[in-house]
């Protein structure tokens, strides 16, 4: 039997909860899918605080934040489907035909609208390129943390973390507290990839070194990782002869980034930008492909859960939305050489563009610097930061519609850099 | 004069912080919360800690934790080995208290997750 709704969110992480929970307070009818056992999504693992500072003015762990989405979530009756993949997704005239694989079966629903909240993947070993044998206990940070928090079972004594992004900063201190030995932390780049306030409560308070413009350049071990080779880098981010260390370890743990998730969107020929790596969007969060949304990391990678639920409230209301049906009319927004990425790349003039959320990252570490978006050479939008760091995402809210806005008007994104 | 980075929220603000005459001197925050922080980090430095405990439901061998209010950064590894005693027999809710009193700093460890209440 097919079963129908208006809305089929994909990812039961705080994306979709909050996507969810926002289409179906718009009166759609709404089914949430989740291929593990629980929602909540990676939070389920974030046990650290500092979870909801901008949404709820208040210090959460990760699963304390989650809980609030899934409590709502369950006492609006919203129906979802745990232990449930989605292996294929068509198109059809009344919308999307999703076959759904779970306990009970394959099942058949039939929607008008699809919301991905897939979330991302972390960047592994395999697309790191470093020599050396392939010995157990060189894993990603998210896998450390979950052999960690989740199943309690500390999966290093000594080890080497390669990468200064947040999850590898945070494990550097959970894996210290459970009495591991962090030997340092090592960077590629010549600055971190984290958040500053990270760098200090994570490493400086527990005296663990950051090592910059750093990587690891062989592995050693049969069985399990025994030692690794630390060598610095010149200014190409190549390893300098001569300057190599061999350092003993059981674990290397890995922090070098995360990807947007968008396998199910690829099938539908959904387009993806290469700067965020994610599908191009509308403000509504609204893909190239009508009636597919997308939110939280498998749109871009956020710093914060507050601004992943913000946009996966965005993408339910319109979602919610185009289950009763507008024409949309996409202008573009082009961003300037110093800006890393923009979302939303689009704005549709069908929907009401007044306080339109844009989420922006500069290329470089930038002072004193200039964010502007301009229509047809007019200023729609100005604001000056002291700093623009790419680890920190900028959020601003403009008025799209301040400005007669046309299919055929050019919009830009601009960072002008004092003195550039 | 100390240069600090706060932590309390994900701006991450230089702070420089300096006693004149017995006051203390605090520039470069954003925030009311950023001034008492450089003061405290001077005076009496304060971390939450989180952590899990240990349980005896085998869908859930550990419950996520953590500490109901700051306590003095000396005393994180002190209240870390408090926390790896404990074993959970009980379904405890989110929000319920795992040990009263901690050390007796005026602080519980709390669980932050109502895992066990679902299985």
């Amino acid at each position: 039997m097919i079963k129908t709704c208006d809305v089929l969110v994909i990812g039961g992480g705080p994306a979709g909860l909050a996507a969810a929970i926002s289409a179906h307070k718009e009166g759609a009818r709404v089914v949430l899918v989740e291929r593990e056992a629980r929602l909540g999504g990676i939070l389920k693992q974030c046990i650290h605080d500092g979870f909801g500072l901008v949404r709820f003015n208040e210090k959460l762990s990760g699963p304390e934040y989650a809980e609030r989405f899934i409590d709502e979530f369950r006492e609006l009756g919203i129906e979802s489907k745990l232990l449930t993949f989605v292996t294929s997704l068509e198109r059809i005239p009344e919308g999307f035909k999703a076959t759904l694989v779970s306990r009970d079966g394959v099942e058949v629903y039939e929607t008008k609208t699809v919301i991905l909240a897939t979330g991302c993947r972390e960047r592994t070993s395999k697309q790191v390129f470093i020599h050396g044998t392939r010995p157990a206990g060189i894993f990603t940070a998210g896998t450390a943390q979950h052999f960690t928090n989740l199943l309690g079972q500390l999966p290093t004594k000594r080890c080497v973390i390669l990468g200064s992004g947040d999850i590898g900063l945070i494990m550097a201190r959970r894996l210290t507290l459970e009495g591991a030995e962090v030997v340092g932390v090592y960077e590629v780049k010549p600055t971190p990839s984290g958040l500053t306030r990270n760098i200090h409560q994570c490493l400086n308070d527990y005296n663990i070194p950051l090592h910059l413009s750093h990587t690891v350049t062989r592995v050693f071990g049969q069985d399990r990782l025994t030692a690794v080779e630390i060598a610095e880098v010149d200014d190409h981010m190549k390893p300098i002869s001569g300057t190599e260390e061999i350092i003993d370890c059981d674990a290397l743990i890995l922090s070098v980034g995360l990807i947007p998730e968008n396998e199910i969107a690829e099938t539908l020929d959904v387009q993806i930008d290469p700067r965020t790596k994610g599908p191009i969007c509308d403000a509504h969060l609204m893909t190239t492909v009508p009636g597919i949304f997308s939110c939280g990391n498998a749109l871009h990678v956020n710093d914060l859960v507050d601004y992943v639920s913000e946009s996966g409230e965005t993408a339910g209301k319109y979602a919610a939305h185009f289950a009763i049906g507008t024409d949309r009319v996409p202008v573009e927004i082009h961003p300037n050489e110093n800006i890393l990425y923009i979302v939303p790349q689009r704005i549709d003039l069908s929907e009401d563009n007044h306080e339109t959320v844009v989420y922006f990252r500069s290329k470089e570490v930038f002072e004193k610097a200039t964010f502007r978006i301009v229509a047809d050479g007019k200023t729609l939008f100005e604001k000056r930061y002291t700093f623009l760091k790419p680890p920190e995402m900028e959020k601003v809210v403009v008025d799209f519609a301040s400005f007669n806005i046309r299919a055929n008007t050019a919009i830009r994104a601009e960072v002008e850099v004092e003195g550039q | 004069m100390s240069t600090i980075v706060c932590i309390t929220c994900p701006r991450g603000c230089t702070i420089n912080v300096e006693q004149v005459n017995g006051e203390w001197q605090v520039t470069g925050n954003s925030c009311k919360k950023g001034k008492e922080f450089a003061i405290n980090e001077m005076t009496a430095p304060k971390r939450t800690i989180c952590s899990t405990v240990k349980t005896t439901f085998a869908d859930a061998p550990v419950l996520p934790c953590r500490v109901s209010a700051d306590i003095p950064k000396d005393k994180i590894f002190d209240v870390m080995k408090e926390i790896n005693k404990v074993v959970v027999s009980k379904p405890l809710d989110r929000g319920d208290v795992i040990i009263k009193d901690v050390l007796g700093l005026g602080v519980d460890v709390i669980a932050t997750s109502n895992l066990l209440t679902q299985i």
